[in-house]
């Protein structure tokens, strides 16, 4: 009996421990096959070389890099106000029910596969904003796979995160804060403006960062929109490669040099992705308590 | 004597309703100008409720519904084209809990100024160590104008949100429980401010401390299940009381 | 300088009503576009044909059955895993630095992004464990994929459960195994069915992760060493090399009512949750 019920904590606590293999097991394979390329080709030329040719054995993510950051940006610049924006309206417009319509309505967003976002960019978005820039520069040369089709496209898919961790953080502002504003004769609009999303600046400021980590490891939507041409983007009307998409679109018929520099862009993209994920953490617990008065 | 004062609120056949609930029953009482008006009772028996309609602070709960007459400066303030904002900043308010922003002494007290309109910064700046002194606080807290205001200490805090609403210069000061998260120290002095604010301020305090009821206010009025049962000067309503029920809970024989 | 006010606020509120108005105008759009075009050529023919030509001709039967094999191997491998870790977490674990590692190595684990578990099943196996591209190293994958899913809903249906269950069990003199079994997780049930869910409606949705490690035959699998295709690699694959608009529109949408029936589902389950609880 007692035996028995120690081998099930037993079992259960190997269950417990299999997240925290994986995240072992997933960091020494990606390591373990990046590595080599990255000691051979030294990390500070393999991260700012500025030419990515594989067929030549020319590995340098800078370009990569670039599409990555100017994407995620891009994405950042249009889905934060948005979401904020639609974030005060969930909260403070709306009525309980219709703000619980409207989530669903943003969760559905979220549910969405990425390469039907890619697909959907792919047939509408790039054709347009080819025709768009064909009727503002006719002589322009540029097909729609860019900066900024990428840029839309990820930003409609991290709004979700933003609005959804951005309505939690003003529904969490202490009502004694809207109370004191409204007493002073301050009405809703400066009451929002000044107090309440001050007051829920760390949360919405780490749905931004979360929204941030999602958008640079995103890869079916962005590389179907973004062109993947890996070299230095110089508008936002640029083809880029991200690293996402580089790794995805190369594996298939890479040589065995060439799949460690993909997996060496693994390796950069995780630790990316995990200062990032680590900051927004950070964010939460050090700001998110001293919103309170002791 | 109170008849010679002007009445800041006159409030007649007042009824409040939380959606079906009646929470406040007929309630008739005048405010007069330079008091401290004093609301006593029991818990539950309405009169946070009463203090928070008279700058329409109800309006932020669902269901709330207000009938009967209500006028602050003679004007009927749930009357329709009535200027509520214009209202809060003349009646001014301090909560229970002290609720400073989680911004800067500073901040908080410019929130209300700005808010009205006020840009010039030298005028922001003598708004702040005008209010501050008047509670009392420029001494203590002159030299971190621009640290959290969250690191101040309950009263401290109390007395800065009291500044807070100096700075919007309001002529009424309503105070719910406005000493009851503090310590004895601190409301004591709470307490000598308030004496000092109604030389220029009327103020409608709710307490459940019936000797700081006797101590600080002109005039009392006594709350029951919704109901004004007394409403009268202070010293009478702590001597003579002309209700049986107020007698009994002044003497603490429920409550 | 009233009425400047009022006209900012007016201004203010109304902004954020339009810019709620384009979200849910883009929700239906991209929803209403894909469901338009993909819906007149939903056929029981394209549901029951298997793909030929690369998919130009034919329906996507080998590619459900790959979907369904994928997926639901995914979800039978996470979901003992994930609840029982779960149990550890919120009925056996003591606060101590073994526990908060681990927990936070699961919390890492959810921030992940699929490309790189694309890259470890790739790596782990495919090559190093010679499983080749298959349904198994896919399942696999996406099992690890959706693991903190199924652990993050199933520790907060968890933490609902009254304290006084637990105890009026074991008052009764049974062990804190069979309280767990008998009373704690029959209580869970609706919460472990929405995560169960949710990492499905993942799983299927999945493309980046599933490339890398699957493969991508369109014939029909025989067994879980075979290499096959799911619907959103289809997808992926008609989309980018133009091979059938007419069989791309009907994937996509496809795809996207059966992501949309996963996902409310799970809602409907976890509203119930709510109630119950």
């Amino acid at each position: 009996m007692k035996f028995s019920e120690k081998l099930v904590e037993k079992i259960i606590f190997a269950c417990a421990a299999v997240s925290a293999a994986s995240v072992a097991l997933i960091t020494i394979f990606i390591f373990g096959r990046g590595l080599p390329i990255l000691a051979k080709v030294g990390p500070v030329a393999f991260i700012t070389g500025g030419n990515w040719s594989p067929g030549n054995e020319v590995y340098g993510i800078l370009p990569l890099i670039a599409g990555s950051i100017s994407v995620t940006l891009g994405a950042l610049i249009i889905g934060v106000p948005l979401g904020i924006s639609c974030a005060v309206f969930l909260a403070e417009v709306l009525g309980k029910r219709q703000a619980k319509f409207f989530q669903s309505a943003i969760e559905l967003l979220a549910g969405i596969p990425s390469v039907v976002y890619g697909f959907f960019g792919l047939i509408i978005l790039v054709p347009a904003l080819r025709k768009l820039t064909h009727a503002i520069h006719a002589d322009s040369g540029a097909t729609g796979f860019s900066i900024l089709a990428g840029a839309i496209i990820l930003a409609i898919m991290i709004l979700p995160t933003i609005v959804s961790m951005s309505t939690n953080a003003i529904n969490a502002v202490p009502l004694k804060y809207r109370e004191a504003s409204l007493a002073m004769g301050a009405d809703k609009r400066e009451t929002i403006t000044k107090v309440i999303l001050p007051a829920a600046k760390s949360g919405i400021f780490s749905s931004a960062v979360l929204g941030m980590g999602r958008a640079i490891g995103e890869t079916m939507a962005v590389m179907m929109v973004t062109g993947n041409v890996a070299s230095l983007p110089t508008g936002i009307m640029s083809p880029v490669a991200t690293m996402t998409g580089t790794i995805a679109m190369e594996m298939s018929y890479a040589t065995p040099t060439h799949q460690q520099a993909l997996f060496a862009i693994g390796i950069v993209l995780f630790i990316i992705i995990m200062i990032l994920n680590g900051s927004a953490q950070l964010i939460m617990k050090k700001l998110g308590g001293g919103t309170e008065s002791a | 004597m109170n008849t010679m004062k002007k009445k800041a609120f006159e409030i007649r056949d007042m009824d409040l309703y939380y959606g079906n609930f009646q929470a406040l029953k007929q309630l008739n009482i005048d405010i007069y100008e330079k008091d401290v008006t004093a609301l006593i009772g029991p818990s539950g028996c309405g009169k946070s409720t009463f203090l928070r309609s008279l700058n329409r602070m109800n309006d932020l709960v669902k269901g709330c519904r207000i009938e009967g007459d209500i006028r602050f400066d003679g004007e009927d303030i749930y009357a329709k084209d009535y200027d509520i904002i214009t209202l809060r900043k003349n009646v001014g308010m301090v909560f229970q809990q002290p609720n400073p922003f989680p911004k800067s002494i500073y901040e908080n007290i410019v929130y209300g100024p700005k808010i009205h309109g006020v840009r010039d910064k030298k005028t922001l700046n003598e708004i702040v160590e005008r209010t501050l002194k008047e509670v009392g606080l420029w001494e203590e807290v002159h030299d971190r104008l621009h640290r959290s205001a969250l690191g101040l200490s309950g009263g401290q805090q109390q007395r800065l949100c009291i500044a807070r609403c100096l700075a919007v210069e309001p002529e009424v000061i309503l105070m719910d429980e406005p000493t009851s998260a503090l310590d004895p120290v601190a409301t004591s002095k709470i307490e000598a401010l308030i004496q000092e604010l109604k030389t220029k301020y009327t103020i409608v305090i709710v307490t459940h401390n019936m000797q700081q009821a006797a101590r600080i206010s002109d005039r009392t009025a006594f709350f029951l299940v919704g109901e004004i049962l007394e409403v009268d000067d202070t010293q009478k309503i702590f001597t003579n009381p002309a209700n049986k029920k107020t007698e009994e809970y002044i003497s603490g024989r429920f409550g | 300088m009233r009425s400047g006010k009022v006209i900012k606020s007016k201004i203010y509120f109304g902004g954020t009503w339009v810019i709620a108005a384009i979200t849910l105008a883009v929700l239906i759009i991209i929803i209403g576009f894909v469901l338009v075009k993909g819906l007149p050529h939903i056929s029981w023919e394209f549901l029951s044909q298997e793909p030929s030509n690369m998919g130009r001709e034919g329906g996507i039967f080998s590619v459900i059955i790959g979907t369904l094999l994928c997926t639901l191997l995914a979800v039978l491998i996470a979901t003992p895993i994930g609840v029982a870790g779960a149990v550890h977490f919120n009925e056996y674990a003591k606060e101590g630095r073994l526990v908060a590692v681990i927990r936070f190595f699961t919390e890492i684990l959810a921030g992940i992004p699929s490309i790189i578990f694309g890259l470890f099943g790739f790596a782990f196996f495919v090559v190093a464990l010679g499983m080749g591209w298959s349904i198994l190293a896919c399942g696999l994958t996406l099992a690890i994929m959706i693991l903190p899913t199924i652990v993050r809903s199933t520790e907060e249906a968890l933490k609902t459960v009254p304290m006084s269950y637990r105890e009026g069990s074991l008052a009764l003199g049974s062990t804190k195994w069979h309280t767990i079994v008998a009373v704690v997780l029959p209580c869970c049930r609706s919460g472990i069915l929405t995560g169960v869910i949710l990492g499905l409606g993942r799983a299927i949705g999945e493309t980046a992760a599933v490339m890398l490690t699957v493969g991508g035959a369109l014939n029909m699998p025989t067994s879980l060493m075979d290499s096959t295709r799911t619907m959103a690699l289809h997808l992926y694959t008609l989309a980018n090399e133009g091979i059938s608009d007419e069989k791309t529109y009907a994937t996509a949408a496809l795809l996207i009512i059966l992501v949309l029936l996963i996902n409310t589902a799970a809602d409907l389950i976890s509203r119930k949750a709510m109630k119950d609880s």
